[in-house]
């Protein structure tokens, strides 16, 4: 265990980062373009008119016309009800619906779902993923994401976390994520994956990947997908693969206790099936797909019942149209 | 900076060809949205109260460095500077918009922008004019503009209320550089032509009552009754119609709660008149009204007067109101002419010819759901670059 706590320690020295370490951004620009390397950006969406406007301009403005870091700008939708679509397209972004994406596979809807065609879809060698429903979007949200990875061959996967407190002193403060991160997901880590609880928000939806690494790995299309690429990519690559960049303050919808224990009965779905796949744990029977919560209703107690099923997609480098498109022996 | 498609305008010639070239201007303009309402949200989510604009002005000045100004400052005052350097360098042409907002910084300063218009606290008044000074390097660049006299865009600071345009005054009284016009610039109304300021004056009476119940005045002990006798009394002050005189009771605050007595109250006021001495004779009546309500009540009643303004500006036939009227006909909208108590006071205290100018159409001003319309914007802005380019070319110069 000390050598979990050396490596850890020796990580968070050395992959952890603030986004204002990249500040300079016409010296990771010139970086970029010595390496040759594209960047897109997917912004997955479900009913997100409200914030995805300003998304789409501060990214164009910023990273597209100002400072060309960003190759593409795509929006690829759930099938949203109002208007997200529109309103992406009029600020120039290229816009997707998840289904028009590979239509001859079986239909599937979740956010991960929309993560793992953006591989087939977008063409950059980085794929940087920043969540719509962000009220205090800022060009950071990008650029302190893939500045890791065009500064340092070695890493494949970045991390966002959040950590903004409004003053510093010499005493010590707690840092982490949220509920479901510090109740749920550092606890099985730490039973299991003990040297990626260094990862402080282990389910940010802000990330950065490369296409060689997200290729290979298979996307939960629910709850679990960041979690499950946290796995994949750890039990492939180490620890060493990857970094995290504190963003500050990430303003966005809280979620009801409910919500929340609905995303941990996905997690941990897409848990036990990972760590059980890898033998870690011994899962025995079928998993219970219905997570039951209850309400009251004057003396009356009512069951709600949530049929949640944590599916799958299998690794894109396994889909034949992507392997033709992108030329995969 | 990332290079961009430059169409040529062309800045030397006749004021006709300015003119003619509007439409043009405003095309390009409105290829450069982006640009421009990216410069509107990462401006206008800092929060920039009168007398704490610091952070705002350095984003502002950040963005001229961005884009390549050498000449970037930020003064004792916190104003904001970015000087594009010109052709010749004779004179000095200065655009500025003032930065605070009437809003605290506890507010949440989230702009929500969509296809046509942009939402949030202060987008109007007066981020959208900031975010335009922002991004004239921006446009004159794609423009290419190269401007004969330099151009200082400044981010101006303590502008509203108490800040009694403390930041351009500072400037004015302590820049070496001659100015040859100003250009105040406002984010709302499109069509705003404003060349002389109104005499003012502006103030705010506090009230304080002691906070021990007292049974002798049972019921009407309160410093919202003393000051409703006070705004009683300002009802009764006589206005002339000629020269035409107002008093805007424009903000109060008071009390705690439902059931309890209130012991402070604030009437905050203007007194406005298109002469000097008007202003003064009503402020001298004010006064006495607060004296009698005073005494009469027993409560404790304090007068102070913290902005001042002098009435004066340009004739409405001066070539730069001529210019800029003829320019808004060309942009197809009837020029409305707003006496103003802003900026452009500062620089009729120094004799400058300045104007002040709004970019856009929006609403509900200082409310959290101030909004801008997005399609104005780019004939609000071409109309700001071909008055630079009217005073830059000579054709506002008094002869």
């Amino acid at each position: 265990m000390e050598g979990t706590a050396m490596n850890i320690e020796k990580w968070l020295e050395e992959n952890t980062y603030h986004h204002s370490d990249f500040w300079d951004l016409k010296k990771l620009i010139q970086r970029k373009e010595e390496q040759g390397l594209t960047i897109s950006l997917c912004i997955p969406t479900l009913n997100e008119e409200e914030t995805i406007g300003k998304e789409v301009v501060l990214f164009k403005s910023e990273l597209v016309n100002r400072y060309p870091l960003l190759d593409e700008i795509a929006v690829i939708d759930s099938g949203s009800e109002d208007k997200t679509l529109e309103v992406a397209s009029t600020f120039g972004a290229d816009t997707y619906l998840a289904s028009d994406i590979l239509p001859d596979l079986e239909q599937k809807k979740g956010k991960g779902e929309n993560l793992w065609k953006a591989i087939y879809q977008l063409k950059g060698d980085i794929i940087v993923y920043v969540d719509a429903d962000i009220k205090n979007i800022h060009p950071r949200f990008v650029y302190g994401l893939v500045a890791p990875l065009i500064y340092r061959e070695e890493i494949k996967y970045v991390k966002a976390f959040y950590d903004r407190p409004l003053a510093v002193s010499d005493t010590v403060r707690p840092s982490g994520g949220g509920r479901v991160t510090e109740i749920l997901i550092r606890p099985l880590f730490s039973l299991f994956y003990p040297e990626l609880t260094a990862i402080i928000q282990p389910l940010s939806g802000e990330y950065a990947v490369r296409r060689d690494v997200l290729q290979e790995i298979p996307f939960p299309i629910g709850y679990g997908v960041e979690t499950s690429h946290l796995i994949d990519v750890y039990s492939k690559h180490g620890l060493g693969a990857f970094a995290q960049t504190d963003l500050d303050k990430r303003v966005h919808r809280n979620q009801s206790t409910q919500a929340l224990g609905r995303m941990a009965f996905g997690l941990l779905q897409s848990f036990l099936t990972r760590a059980g796949d890898q033998n870690v744990v011994e899962v025995k029977q079928a998993y219970n797909t219905i997570l039951r919560q209850f309400q009251a209703r004057k003396e009356k107690y009512e069951q709600l019942e949530h049929e949640i099923h944590e599916d799958e997609r299998p690794p894109m480098i396994d889909i034949p149209e992507y392997r033709k498109k992108f030329n995969v022996d | 900076m990332a290079p961009s498609k430059n169409m040529s305008i062309k800045t030397a010639g006749t004021f006709e060809q300015i003119q003619e070239q509007l439409p043009a201007l405003t095309e390009a303009i409105s290829e450069m949205r982006e640009t421009i309402l990216a410069n509107l949200v990462l401006l206008g989510e800092i929060p920039a109260p009168t007398f704490k604009e610091e952070r705002r002005n350095k984003m502002l000045v950040n963005r001229f460095s961005e884009v390549g100004l050498l000449n970037t400052a930020m003064d004792e005052k916190d104003n904001g500077f970015g000087v594009l350097e010109g052709s010749e360098g004779e004179g000095n042409i200065l655009v500025l918009a003032h930065t605070d907002t009437v809003f605290s910084e506890k507010t949440d300063h989230t702009l929500s922008v969509k296809p046509d218009v942009v939402t949030g606290p202060g987008v109007a008044d007066n981020t959208l004019g900031l975010a335009a000074i922002a991004s004239l390097p921006d446009i004159l660049n794609k423009l290419d503009i190269e401007l004969k006299n330099d151009l200082i865009l400044m981010g101006s600071t303590k502008s509203l209320g108490r800040g009694d345009i403390e930041g351009l005054r500072f400037f004015l009284a302590n820049n070496e550089h001659p100015i040859k016009a100003g250009i105040c610039v406002e984010g709302v109304q499109f069509g705003r032509l404003s060349h002389m300021s109104i005499g003012m004056l502006r103030g705010e009476i506090v009230c304080r009552i002691p906070a021990e119940y007292d049974w002798t005045s049972f019921g009407d002990s309160s410093a919202i009754l003393t000051i409703n006798e006070v705004i009683n009394k300002i009802n009764d002050i006589p206005l002339p119609k000629r020269p035409r005189s107002s008093i805007v009771l424009g903000k109060m605050e008071g009390g705690a709660d439902f059931n309890k007595r209130a012991t402070t109250a604030k009437l905050g006021f203007e007194i406005r008149s298109e002469s000097g001495s008007v202003v003064d004779e009503i402020g001298y009546r004010l006064e006495e009204a607060v004296a009698e309500v005073a005494s009469k009540t027993g409560d404790y009643l304090n007068l102070d007067i913290f902005a001042k303004r002098q009435p004066g500006g340009i004739e409405f036939s001066h070539p730069l109101v001529r210019c800029a009227r003829q320019i808004l006909k060309e942009c197809e909208v009837n020029p409305r002419y707003e006496p103003s108590t802003s900026e452009l006071s500062g620089f009729i205290d120094y004799d400058i010819p300045a104007l002040t100018v709004g970019v856009s159409s929006g609403k509900n001003l200082q409310m959290e759901d101030e909004f801008i319309n997005i399609d104005p914007m780019y004939k609000g802005l071409a109309q700001l670059v071909a008055i630079i380019l009217a005073v830059d070319g000579g054709h506002c110069n008094e002869h």
